[in-house]
């Protein structure tokens, strides 16, 4: 049974499971999906990839930025059956980068599962709003990091 | 007047005379020509005051010659002086561009001088110079021609030629076709020029060449310079990038997310970060959380930690591999992030777009970020009380003091801490959870009713207090400090109503005061009742001057202007600052959020304006065993609780594996709730205690910041049974 108490200026209430079962009827303001202001996911309203979403960790800024980037376009654009099947050049180039960085990108895994990886977030990120349960920290590699988490 | 008038009357007398002279003179020559020309018509003879004809002739010719040569003579000087003149115009003007050309004149110019230099002769190089007047010239006049004929540059060789000591070679490298006559007018008067410039070109040059050029040339340049002067200051500023198109100052964990933010927009960004510590960005929330949890004993050193899946990660948000040198920053194919440690930029000029650092060398920028931060407050008291007091107090905010903090709690017997918010409260229970094991006492104390007492309401702060007792703290509350001094070598702390505590060593954390020294050089505003810098919706002070984390003072559309200092925040705001640096022109939208943990019992996430001063509405239902945070991390898989909001956020506590939570025995049992904060009706504050994972919901609910009359129904969208 909900009870209510007053102390002071703040207002307490207590409720049970069953207080709660209804549906709320609170009115919340319909989302706006071109809010420009609005943080987006991986993928922004105009299907371009957000290169500044926190999901992605430090890959697009980082040393091999740029081979990163160029691999993941690639992808995100790529209208092969194998997604991504044309894009070999450019993750080999972006893995070749990564091998000279080891501290960074820790090689324990192949770029095998960066294109999954890729495809892994593609989906996800579509569905969520401005969080990712895989989103990883900054030093451990997201590409390898995030199929597994994911 | 009265000289005018004396030289006038002395004048006078002979005027007249003269005059009176000159009118009988010209009777007498008048009537001796009337009587002549009478009488005889046929010798003219001139014997009048004029002269005789023949010394007329010679009297002409030798005027006339004068006039003549002194006519030609002036011409001669005047078209002279024009050319020396403007000569002098273009040295001048020259001057100042001397610097860069001055790298590429020097060095071919080395060559040739250098295999004359103890000889003191004039030496032409150009066969287009004519020496017409050559006479010895003290100064050796060199000429060189360069390759490329437009560039007019002025080097003076002091610099370059050792042997030389006295003399001064002005070089003039001119277009060989339309100087050539000038110079060689000017050859002598330029000497003299020379000659009188000995001091000031020393000085312009040792300043110059430091500048001037790039890192590499003025490496070069300096090496065969004699001088200790240009050498020892190119070597101190020759790791000082000259120009960085962005400049972020501060080295925290706002100019970590705008750097990362500026790179993944831009590419091929060079950011360069300038900072007064020596360390590279590290993350803040650790250094008084899960650092003192961990087991590993190397964490002080390795500054590690471990995170619920096992992984270690460091505070660092990246390793040194990541960064750029600032050396290679404008030269590196694909831009980078460089960060030059140990510098503190201590003025800063917005007209010229250029700060100068605390070793004197300038940088100048295109867009800067100002992510200074602050420093922790101390109390008067403890400022006043004397060395032995300050060298027992730990003003805690960095790396560094974390360090000797855990050095100190395993080497006293007592430490106090002076302060109940966050950070005081944090560290209460870090190391009241070690006390046993180190047989050490940890006070608390601070002039609110309960910990956390200017943030949760007054039952729930009261709650928390006892929560932090039990993690083997000595709490105690309304304790204003007044007076604290070393004594039989402990620190005796009075407070205002008299009771006395000994202690060994004291931790104040007392609050932030943000960092604003470099408003008065840029001229930027300084808020006055939150402090920092004062800046728009889109954190901009000025045009080029963004301001971001714990020292912006900035517009929040939906709550007003506000000041921050939460690890969140300054990510959001870092990662806006550089997105509107790159040309988003975005206002603070996104609202940023906080957590903490006291305890493994006790944990909430909040966002917003979270005052107790501020009405508020809390919806509480009964806890269950499972409602901990030590639960939360581990069902809902993320290592990291707030890793959903942003994935540079410290991990919650899972430190102790083996205890299972102490059952929850109180008066009144807030195990878990929402709270709401209001101002006008409307929820400005949210407090998700001991919920996790809804903070998308509690943002939606600020974000619309609408009167909702029912505030239970608002509180069923959190669904607080349900895990």
């Amino acid at each position: 049974m909900s009870y209510c108490k007053q102390e002071g200026k703040d207002r307490i209430i207590f409720v049970t499971k069953e207080d709660h079962e209804a549906p709320s009827n609170a009115e919340l303001i319909e989302d706006d999906p071109n809010d420009p202001y609005e943080d987006h996911g991986l993928i922004l309203p105009n299907g371009d990839i957000n290169w500044n979403c926190p999901c992605l960790g430090g890959m697009a800024s980082g040393p091999c930025g740029q081979q990163f980037k160029d691999a993941f376009s690639c992808f995100h654009y790529s209208k092969e059956e194998v997604k991504g099947s044309d894009c070999v050049e450019n993750f080999r180039s972006m893995q070749e980068c990564m091998q000279k960085y080891p501290e960074l990108y820790p090689q324990e895994d192949d770029n095998d599962s960066a294109p999954s990886g890729g495809a892994d977030n593609a989906p996800t990120a579509s569905t969520s709003t401005d969080s990712l349960p895989t989103s990883s920290p900054d030093s451990t590699p997201a590409a390898t990091e995030n199929p597994a988490a994911s | 007047m009265f000289k005018c008038k004396a030289v006038w009357n002395k004048l006078a007398p002979l005027v007249r005379a003269s005059s009176t002279l000159c009118l009988q003179n010209a009777r007498k020559s008048v009537l001796r020509h009337g009587r002549r020309l009478e009488m005889v018509q046929k010798a003219q003879m001139s014997s009048g005051p004029a002269g005789g004809g023949g010394e007329n002739t010679l009297y002409y010719v030798l005027v006339g010659a004068t006039c003549l040569g002194t006519g030609v003579y002036a011409y001669r000087t005047v078209s002279g002086d024009k050319e020396r003149y403007n000569e002098r115009m273009i040295d001048l003007v020259n001057r100042p561009k001397q610097g860069p050309r001055a790298a590429e004149a020097v060095k071919p110019v080395e060559e040739p001088t250098l295999t004359e230099a103890p000889v003191e002769e004039p030496l032409v190089t150009e066969a287009v110079v004519e020496f017409t007047e050559s006479e010895p010239v003290t100064e050796p006049l060199v000429e060189a021609s360069i390759p490329e004929p437009t560039v007019e540059t002025l080097v003076t060789e002091s610099v370059v030629e050792a042997s030389v000591p006295e003399s001064i070679i002005e070089v003039s490298v001119t277009e060989p076709v339309a100087e050539a006559p000038a110079v060689t007018q000017s050859e002598e008067p330029l000497a003299s020029v020379v000659e009188s410039e000995t001091e000031p070109t020393p000085v312009i040059i040792t300043a110059h060449v430091p500048e001037a050029s790039p890192v590499s040339e003025s490496a070069a340049v300096s090496e065969p310079a004699p001088a200790a002067e240009p050498v020892e200051s190119t070597a101190a500023h020759s790791d000082v990038p000259e120009h960085a198109p962005y400049l972020l100052i501060g080295g925290g964990t706002a100019s970590f997310a705008a750097a990362r933010s500026i790179r993944a927009r831009d590419p091929g960004a060079r950011v360069l970060i300038v900072t007064e510590e020596s360390e590279l960005p590290y993350m803040r929330p650790p250094l008084s959380k899960e650092l003192w949890f961990s087991d590993d004993p190397k964490a002080t050193e390795t500054l590690s930690f471990k995170q619920w899946n096992g992984k270690e990660r460091s505070i660092y948000f990246q390793p040194p591999s990541f960064y750029v040198s600032p050396t290679d920053l404008a030269k590196v194919e694909n831009g980078g992030v460089a960060v030059l440690t140990g510098r503190k930029v201590v003025h800063m000029d917005v007209r010229e777009n250029k700060v100068k650092l605390s070793d004197g060398a300038e940088i100048s920028y295109e867009k800067c970020l100002i992510a200074t931060g602050g420093v922790p407050r101390n109390l008067q008291v403890i400022d006043r009380a004397g060395e032995e007091v300050m060298k027992r107090t730990t003003l805690f905010r960095k790396i560094e003091d974390f360090r000797s903090l855990e050095k100190i709690s395993r080497e006293v017997k007592s430490i106090t801490i002076i302060g109940g918010g966050f950070l005081g409260s944090e560290l209460a229970c870090a190391l009241g959870r070690r006390s046993t094991d180190l047989g050490l006492e940890v006070i608390q104390m601070f002039p609110e009713k309960g910990n956390m007492g200017k943030v949760l309401p007054e039952y729930l702060s009261n709650w928390t207090t006892e929560k932090v007792r039990k993690e083997g703290v000595n709490i105690i509350m309304d304790a204003v400090v007044k007076n604290v001094s070393y004594k039989n070598d402990k620190l005796e702390i009075k407070l205002k109503d008299g009771r006395l505590i000994e202690t060994d060593h004291v931790v104040a954390a007392v609050g932030l005061e943000p960092s604003v020294e470099l408003a008065k050089s840029a001229g930027l505003e300084v808020d006055s009742d939150f402090g920092g810098y004062r800046v728009n919706a889109e954190l901009q002070a000025r045009s080029n001057i963004w301001v971001a984390g714990d020292a912006a003072c900035f517009y929040d559309i939906k709550l007003g202007r506000r000041r921050v200092e939460h690890h969140d925040h300054a990510v959001v705001s870092g990662r806006l600052a550089g997105e509107n640096m790159t040309g988003a022109s975005k206002p603070y939208w996104h609202q940023s959020m906080f957590w903490s943990d006291l305890g493994p019992d006790v944990g909430y996430e909040a966002i917003g304006i979270v005052d107790s001063s501020l009405p508020t509405v809390g919806v509480f239902a009964k806890a269950t065993a499972k409602d901990t945070p030590k639960a939360a991390t581990e069902q809902s898989g993320t290592g990291i609780r707030s890793e959903s909001e942003t994935e540079a956020v410290a991990v919650t506590l899972k430190a102790e594996t083996t205890a299972p939570p102490p059952p929850v025995q109180q008066k009144e049992d807030y195990g878990k709730g929402v709270v709401f904060y209001l101002r006008d009706n409307v929820v400005v504050g949210i407090v998700l205690w001991n919920v996790f994972n809804r903070m998308p919901i509690a943002r939606k609910i600020i974000k619309d910041g609408e009167q909702h009359a029912d505030l239970n129904e608002v509180a069923k969208l959190f669904n607080i049974h349900e895990d």
